[in-house]
Order: C-alpha cells, then structure tokens, then sequence
C-alpha cells in the first residue's frame, strides 16, 4: 500500500546508490522535483532508463550520479543536444558513462514485458540497422508457429520508478490523464516506485472511467510536490515551458555555467520551490 | 511572393500527402510539413505523433513530440506501447515522414552518431522511433536540407533501414513494406530507381541548378530522364505556413 510520504522521506528510502532507477514520462509529467532531490541526496552509480532522456538526465549526468544510461531517444526536443550527455559520452565528463542504446519500440515493449513478468520482449523490429552491432542486448528469436524472425530484448525491471501524475487519493490511487507515456508500465515492472502528484485529494472523480489509474498498492510512495512536473507539464494544470527548454541550451553548454545554475536552482532549493509553476494555469 | 528554400521545401513535401493518409509524424520538418499538408489540401489527413496522439490537429507546431497541443486536439491518446504494438507494428500507418542526420542513396537514414560509435565526433540523440517506422510503415517519405555532410556516401551508423544496399536487399531482410519513397530537400524532389532503388532527382526547385546539387550530394547523384520544375509555392501555400509559424514563434516564447 502506497504510503504517504514528503519528497525527501520517499528518495531517503526508496532509490539507494547503485539503483537502476527509470524516471519516465514521454515530454509529459516528468518527474522533475524527484529527480532533483535524488540529485540534493547525492546518489551515485546508478543505471538511469528512460526512452527520452531530457533535462533532468542531463542534470543527473552532470552532477555525477549516473555511471550507465538506457535510452531510445536523448536529446533537448525540438532545440538540439545534450550538452551534459554529450561531454559525457565524447570527453568523459564529470565521469564516463555506460550508454545501452534501443529504439522506441524496444523500450516500449521492454517496459510492457517488465510489468506482464516477462523475461523479455518480442517485436518486429531494428531490420536493417546497426544498433544491432553495438547492443548486445539486443537478440533475436524465431516464432515457433510461422519461422517469422524476431527482435529480443530483456524485460526492463527497474529497482525504482519514479512519475509524476495528475493526483492522487488518500489511499494513494493515482490518475493520469492527457499523454500517458509509458509510465503505467513503468511503475508496474519496477520493484519499488515514487509518484509524485500535483495534489492529494479525497477522492479521485476521473474525468473518465478510461483515465489511467494506479491503484494504491501498487505503489509504494506518493508524493504531493505542486508544480513538480517543471518545465514539463501537467495537462489541465501548468503547459510545458517550451522557453526554459531553449534557454537550457546555454546554461548547459559550458560546465560552469550549468553548475552555476545547478547550485542555484537544485542544491539550494526543495520541492517547494516548484510551487510557483503550479499555479500558472494553461 | 517571394519564398525561402525552406518554404519551398515544406511546400513541395506537404504537397506529398493526401487527405486519406494516415501519417506517423517525426518532430521538425515533417511535422511542419504534415501540419501544413493538412491546413490546406488535406484537411482530413491523419497525423499520429510517437506520444501517443492519434488523429491531432494542432493550431501551433509542437516543439517536442509531446507538447500538450497534441493531445488537446487529438481525436484520442494512448500509451506509447500501445502506439509502437498495435498502431505502427499493426500496420496502420500509410506513411512514415522521417528526417535524418545523414541519409545515403539507398534512403538509409542516421541519427545516432557521426564518426565511430564508441568514439564519436558528435553524437546525435539516437533513433526513436525510427528503426521500426521505417520498415512498418506503408511506406516512407524524407524531408532533410540537402548538403554534402547530410547526403552522404556512406552513413557513419545506420540507424534506420532504407533500401539497403539497393535492389531487393529490404525484402531479402525480410521486411515487406515499401520503404523510402521520396526525398524533399531545398534543392529538389528524389524518387527512387524502381530496379535499382537509387534515389535520382526527379523535380527541380526553381533557380536550381543541377550543378548546385550535384555539389551538395556526397556521392554521383543521377538525375532522371525527365526533369521537372517543381511548382512554386502559392500564395494560399506560403500564406498558411508562415501563419503556422508565427502561431508556433509566439506559443513557444520566442520574438515573433
């Protein structure tokens, strides 16, 4: 049963160093406030997944918490690279990082394996292509029934999810409504998991009887941060901050720049300090 | 009206698309393109982005491929499994429009690295949905500036299968969709071969020349037997997109 938690009770004991840790949300309900207090917490040598690694992976890939990433897709949507990624990957800065590379189709069905308990996933997929050659996680089956060639990849079981939703009840039932990502499955195929919402309420009215609903156990901590999804969004709440994902492309781009903002912005601020996004509603 | 390559380029791939198609949209210059494609001859046309959103209408251009638009104006939104299992692996999509890095003349696309994968000299975010768009996919249209970095003739990494290595080399991988169908750049339209699945130019934008592609292409470009002058964009063309762009400057905090 989910319990209750403030943000940093719910990283102290829930994502420890050494973690494989996904922090999913596709451009929608990133987990931006969590990722930050894993950042306040100082952990280190984790394995990080997601399909779309943005800002918030580069600012753990820049403050040295990361030694491995697992991604389809990691770049600044729409304004260009990672900066922090890159120096990463290319000059080994803060430290080298491990890259596991899939497409979004792998990651996707990797997750949905991951939550059915499932060893791994099988897809009609990367025919032709050369991601093969470097990801030796990457195999391939043959259908008993048709000889059909497959794609495999290992189920994705993290040791920790962690979203951001919409709300959630008492209970610790959790909506999620507009763009629902991969997230369901996420917190599904992960051992233990953090959600993070924009409010906790008595009860949950979803919109509609379809909206994408958690149930509380299986959960194992909510959070309420207000405005914690920033510069991602909250649909029906605060719209992406499109602007602040250009201006991250020049605070990112030097390392003293970024660690000037990061000490600013992460290191000495809380999870209160994303109120303020809460309240500018779309 | 005057116009700019790039407008000439968004114009002749929206151009590409009817109104009964059901298109996978990449971010970028397809998505202006689609967008385009459906605020004037194809208003019906169906645009699924990679989120999730089926069936959008977006009054500004998304700056990522989850901007909260989409879903707003999207007949209905699903999980992204759901999208990649039943909508792309389906076979739903009629086309998938892609851009790319480097493409090669087979329509090979790369978006992970340029140079050695475990040494490269820049690195790329990598392919998305890619891999799997460009072989379930109907069939698969490219809009990409044309130059000798990007038209290249050999890909640093292939990211996402074209035609191969030419000829039946796509069926003999066992992948029985159709492939790259068309490119659009600034310079000109490219179809390929129907033998030897080679992309050779088939339109012209007008004040090209031949010269200025063949120095912009990093292998022998050919050209085919009949050249065409590729229709200048009209006034209700470039009318409708430069107010898709100035809606999407606004929406996305930049000066207008």
């Amino acid at each position: 049963m989910a319990r209750i938690m403030t943000l940093k009770e719910a990283v102290a004991d829930l994502v420890r160093d050494g973690d494989t840790v996904a922090m999913e949300g596709f451009t929608h309900l990133i987990p931006y406030a969590a990722g930050h207090e894993v950042i306040r917490q100082k952990r280190t040598g984790l394995t990080i997944i997601r399909m779309t690694p943005d800002i918030l992976y580069d600012q753990l890939i820049g403050m040295g918490c990361v030694d491995k990433i697992v991604f389809s897709w990691g770049g600044n949507p729409g304004v260009g690279s990672l900066h922090r990624m890159r120096d990463a990957v290319e000059k080994q800065w803060p430290k080298p990082l491990a890259i596991e590379e899939h497409s979004h189709a792998a990651m996707a069905n990797a997750y949905e394996a991951g939550a059915s308990g499932l060893p791994c996933a099988i897809f009609r997929g990367y025919r032709g292509v050369d991601l093969v050659d470097v990801n030796p996680n990457i195999k391939s089956i043959t259908c008993p029934f048709t000889g059909e060639t497959l794609a495999a990849v290992p189920s994705i079981r993290p040791d920790v999810t962690i979203i951001h939703a919409n709300k959630a009840d008492r209970a610790g039932n959790v909506l999620i409504e507009g763009i629902v990502g991969v997230q369901k499955e996420a917190v599904l195929a992960a051992k233990r998991s953090i959600v993070t919402v924009e409010e906790i309420v008595d009860e949950l009215n979803p919109p509609s009887p379809n909206s994408t609903v958690l149930p509380g156990w299986t959960v194992s901590a909510v959070v309420a941060v207000p405005g914690g999804a920033h510069p991602s969004y909250v649909h029906g709440a605060y719209e992406r901050d499109n602007a602040f994902y250009k201006r991250w492309d020049d605070i990112a781009r030097e390392r003293d720049s970024f660690q000037e903002w990061m000490r600013a912005n992460v290191l000495e601020k809380g999870p209160e300090a994303y109120a303020v996004y809460a309240t500018k509603k779309a | 009206m005057d116009y700019t390559s790039t407008e000439m380029m968004t114009v002749a791939a929206a151009r590409a698309l009817g109104n009964d198609d059901v298109c996978f949209v990449g971010i970028g210059l397809p998505s202006a393109a689609c967008n385009l494609a459906r605020l004037t001859h194809a208003p019906d046309i169906t645009l699924i982005y990679e989120s999730g959103t089926i069936a959008t209408k977006p009054e500004v251009l998304p700056l990522s491929i989850g901007d909260g638009e989409l879903c707003e104006t999207a007949l209905t939104t699903v999980s992204v499994p759901e999208m990649f299992r039943y909508w792309l692996q389906g076979g739903r999509i009629s086309i998938g429009f892609l851009g790319g890095a480097q493409i090669d003349k087979h329509g090979n696309i790369n978006s992970t690295v340029i140079g050695p994968y475990d040494d490269p000299k820049v690195r790329l975010p990598g392919g998305g949905g890619a891999p799997e768009i460009a072989t379930s996919a109907e069939q698969i249209f490219v809009v990409m500036k044309q130059g000798p970095r990007g038209f290249v003739d050999k890909l640093s990494f292939r990211t996402s299968l074209g035609h191969g290595e030419g000829y039946d080399d796509r069926q003999k991988k066992g992948v029985t969709t159709k492939g790259p169908g068309l490119i659009v750049t600034d310079l000109c339209i490219m179809k390929p071969d129907p033998v030897s699945k080679e992309f050779k130019v088939v339109s012209i934008h007008p004040g090209i020349t031949r010269e200025q592609i063949v120095a912009a292409t990093g292998w022998p470009i050919q050209f085919a037997d009949t050249v065409e002058e590729t229709v200048v964009p009209t006034s209700v063309e470039l009318e409708a997109l430069r107010a898709l762009n100035a809606r999407t400057a606004a929406a996305h905090g930049d000066q207008a």
